[in-house]
């Protein structure tokens, strides 16, 4: 797609992460929407419902009787061509899990918004990833934002990507529950959202269609199915490569440019922490705090989750000699148990950099930047005993660990 | 083993089959045991068979005939053999047993 | 227009109310009429399971400059009260030596000085029931609040908040509802620093 793009005109708005995927939704033109109400997720479909109500978004709006049904729906819809979007949160995203493997394997490019929350039992209506990391294997492209500004972009971004021809597969686009689902903040949208809709035009896939019939999701023997499964691998490859080109078409259109993995103050750092969505923030903050007390740390944001982005991660630990990465789920007796460091930890252990898995955050337990100083210094402290855990460190549990 | 079947990349994404009705070139015939035949001097065209039949397979051929007992009729009934698994529901379903069932020779 | 408590850069600010009061309605006020006049800021509900009556805190963080913290406000330098008989401890909690307790009462300024043991804050109030009652014929103290608010500390100027008011209650309260912001912006009363 070599065409000069010009710069679109924005206003500024203050909106809450919801209501930029809101936003975002009814800029991309979709044609069918369908959800289940769950906390903190609903007020995305409330705020839909009010823009199909009144016009805004020319859609089909599906009432449906469970997550389940939420995601067959839009995989019906989207099998039939239509652009479809959906949301959900903790319990409801695990109720969809047997669908979320149909969608990628039926090659539907359905866009999925995931305020995350924490798992029952016991409820917790709060945030956390454990439902996000849930769905590590369903084959989705899971990207996680850091701020209701990249909530909005990586929605537009996210329909790029799914309907590329050398994609098609789901994406999900996940940030923090109430922690940024419910805060609101500064962000700039399209005065006219025309200028969206060209970065998604209209590509023709093979769809159900009556003069043209196919057959979606049929039993495979052993014969077919290895290489049907194997399309998915090289799909989720080549959306490395489409979420750099559509990275570089959204930095030209709308001036903001994201990165798979992004580094803060990383040029002479010896030490960094990785961390992902709203606790980016925090993290930054403490990294300007504990810079000022002489110590070379800086800060890495994974945004890019599923795929992960090995080559750019291992390019901005060149320099270090230790990373923590905080994870905010829980893999229960993994050999470490941040989801993210076990990820993190083969990259490493080839560049022979150590790996600190860092549990925080967990229900929502707040993290301030003192947590975060305290996470370094018992870091420092491990280091100076020459000990690296070969478990996670459960930050601020109550009655240690 | 499966040299001669396409590969990753020759296939349509998803697996999805996009030629529609190419359920005929599998020959279930192969499966049966029994095979019905319509004696169409005793059918009495109720089509009951062609109703019942789960695969499709009871065919209605334009031909006059003229039954022993001197009625014309403007159709005969076939089997399409290549497909009929011989589960004998149109055996079981002929309200005047016009259908026999034999055991195959193969 | 008063004075500003930018401390860092970062003004902050906690709202203490029962649910129905609007305090989180008030917040996301202060968030859209700070992005309207260019500034960065934030808004958050102390998230919980809502309910009519219960303890509710909203937070604020304005400032020049983009914000990163996503943690809540434990050291805040406006503290905005919505229902008196919420507990002291509760809403003086953290608050910054020398910061502002804004808080919706009948009492004269002495009276509260004293009942809250003369604490190192300045305090302003404002009967917000009272002009509520009057305007809305309901106890919906929020947009009195955010009239008393406007006059004491420097985000925006009254009429940004009047115009962000009507885009966020339905139309047919949106002129009691400036009324209400009107009165209160006139009738608040504030400590000398």
């Amino acid at each position: 797609m070599e065409r000069s793009m010009l710069r679109v005109k924005q206003k500024r708005v203050a909106l809450n992460s919801n209501h930029a995927v809101a936003y975002a939704v009814r800029d991309v033109d979709v044609d069918v929407i369908a959800a289940y109400p769950i906390t903190p997720q609903t007020t995305i479909m409330e705020k839909l419902s009010e823009m199909v109500a009144n016009g805004e978004i020319d859609a089909e709006l599906i009432h449906v009787e469970s997550e389940h049904s939420a995601l067959s729906a839009v995989v019906g819809a989207s099998a039939a061509g239509a652009r479809v979007f959906t949301a959900t949160s903790s319990q409801g995203l695990e109720l969809m899990h047997e669908v979320l493997h149909i969608a990628s394997g039926m090659r539907l490019p359905i866009v999925m918004a995931v305020p995350t929350r924490a798992l029952s039992a016991p409820i917790s209506i709060w945030n956390d990833y454990s439902d996000l990391m849930n769905t590590r294997d369903t084959s989705w492209i899971t990207l996680i934002a850091s701020t209701a500004q990249e909530v909005y972009d990586s929605i537009i971004q996210a329909y790029m990507v799914a309907e590329d021809p050398r994609v098609l597969l789901p994406v999900m686009v996940a940030y923090d529950g109430f922690l940024m689902s419910h805060t609101y903040e500064p962000l700039n949208i399209p005065e006219d959202p025309t200028a969206i809709r060209e970065l998604v035009p209209r590509r023709d896939r093979i769809t159900l269609d009556i003069d043209k019939p196919v057959t979606m999701g049929t039993i495979t023997d052993p014969r077919w199915y290895y290489e049907i499964k194997y399309q998915q691998v090289k799909a989720m490859q080549n959306a490395s490569l489409v979420l750099k080109e559509t990275s570089k078409t959204l930095h030209e259109v709308l001036g903001r440019k994201y990165e798979p993995v992004e580094g803060y103050k990383m040029d002479d750092a010896e030490v960094a922490i990785l961390t992902y969505g709203g606790l980016f923030g925090t993290v930054q903050e403490a990294v300007d705090i504990i810079r000022d007390k002489g110590l070379d740390i800086g800060a890495i944001r994974l945004r890019q989750w599923r795929p992960f982005p090995s080559e750019e991660l291992t390019h901005l630990m060149h320099d270090i000699d230790t990373i923590i990465v905080i994870d905010r789920a829980i893999s229960y007796g993994a050999s470490i148990q941040g989801p993210v460091a076990l990820e993190v930890y083969p990259i490493a252990a080839r560049m022979g950099v150590h790996v600190f898995s860092v549990i925080a955050g967990i229900g929502q337990r707040t993290v301030l930047e003192k947590d975060i100083m305290g996470i370094v210094n018992k870091v420092l402290d491990y280091l100076d005993q020459g000990v690296i855990p070969l478990r996670s460190i459960y930050w601020g549990v109550r009655g240690g660990e | 083993m499966s040299s001669s079947l396409p590969s990753w990349s020759e296939l349509p994404p998803g697996g999805i089959i996009v030629e529609p009705g190419n359920s005929v070139e599998r020959h279930t015939g192969d499966w049966r045991t029994f095979k019905p035949i319509i004696n169409n001097d005793k059918c009495i065209r109720c089509m009951l068979c062609w109703v019942y039949c789960p695969d499709g397979v009871i065919r209605i051929i334009d031909q006059e005939y003229v039954d022993s007992r001197g009625r014309k009729w403007d159709i005969i009934l076939d089997i399409d053999y290549d497909h009929c698994k011989g589960c004998g529901i149109c055996v079981e379903e002929c309200p005047v047993d016009a259908i026999d069932f034999v055991e195959e020779v193969k | 227009m008063g004075e500003t408590p930018y401390n860092d850069g970062v003004l902050e600010i906690r709202w203490h109310g029962r649910g129905g009061q609007g305090a989180v309605t008030a917040a996301i006020a202060i968030a859209k009429a700070a992005v309207e006049v260019g500034k960065y800021a934030t808004a958050s509900p102390e998230f919980g399971a809502e309910r009519r009556g219960a303890p509710v805190r909203a937070y604020n963080r304005v400032s020049s400059r983009p914000i990163r913290a996503r943690t809540p406000i434990l050291e805040p330098d406006v503290v905005v009260v919505l229902d008196s008989s919420l507990p002291p401890d509760m809403y003086l909690d953290g608050i910054k030596a020398g910061g502002l307790l804004l808080i919706n009462t009948k009492r004269s300024i002495d009276e509260v000085r004293k009942m809250l043991g003369d604490p190192d804050i300045r305090i302003a109030v404002v009967d917000a029931t009272g002009i509520a009652l009057k305007t809305l014929g309901t106890p919906i103290v929020n947009t009195a609040m955010l009239g008393a608010f406007a006059k004491l500390v420097d985000v925006a100027d009254l009429d940004v908040f009047e115009n962000v008011i009507s885009d966020l209650v339905p139309k047919r309260f949106i002129s009691s509802n400036i009324e209400s912001m009107r009165i209160a912006y006139n009738s608040v009363v504030v400590e000398n620093e």
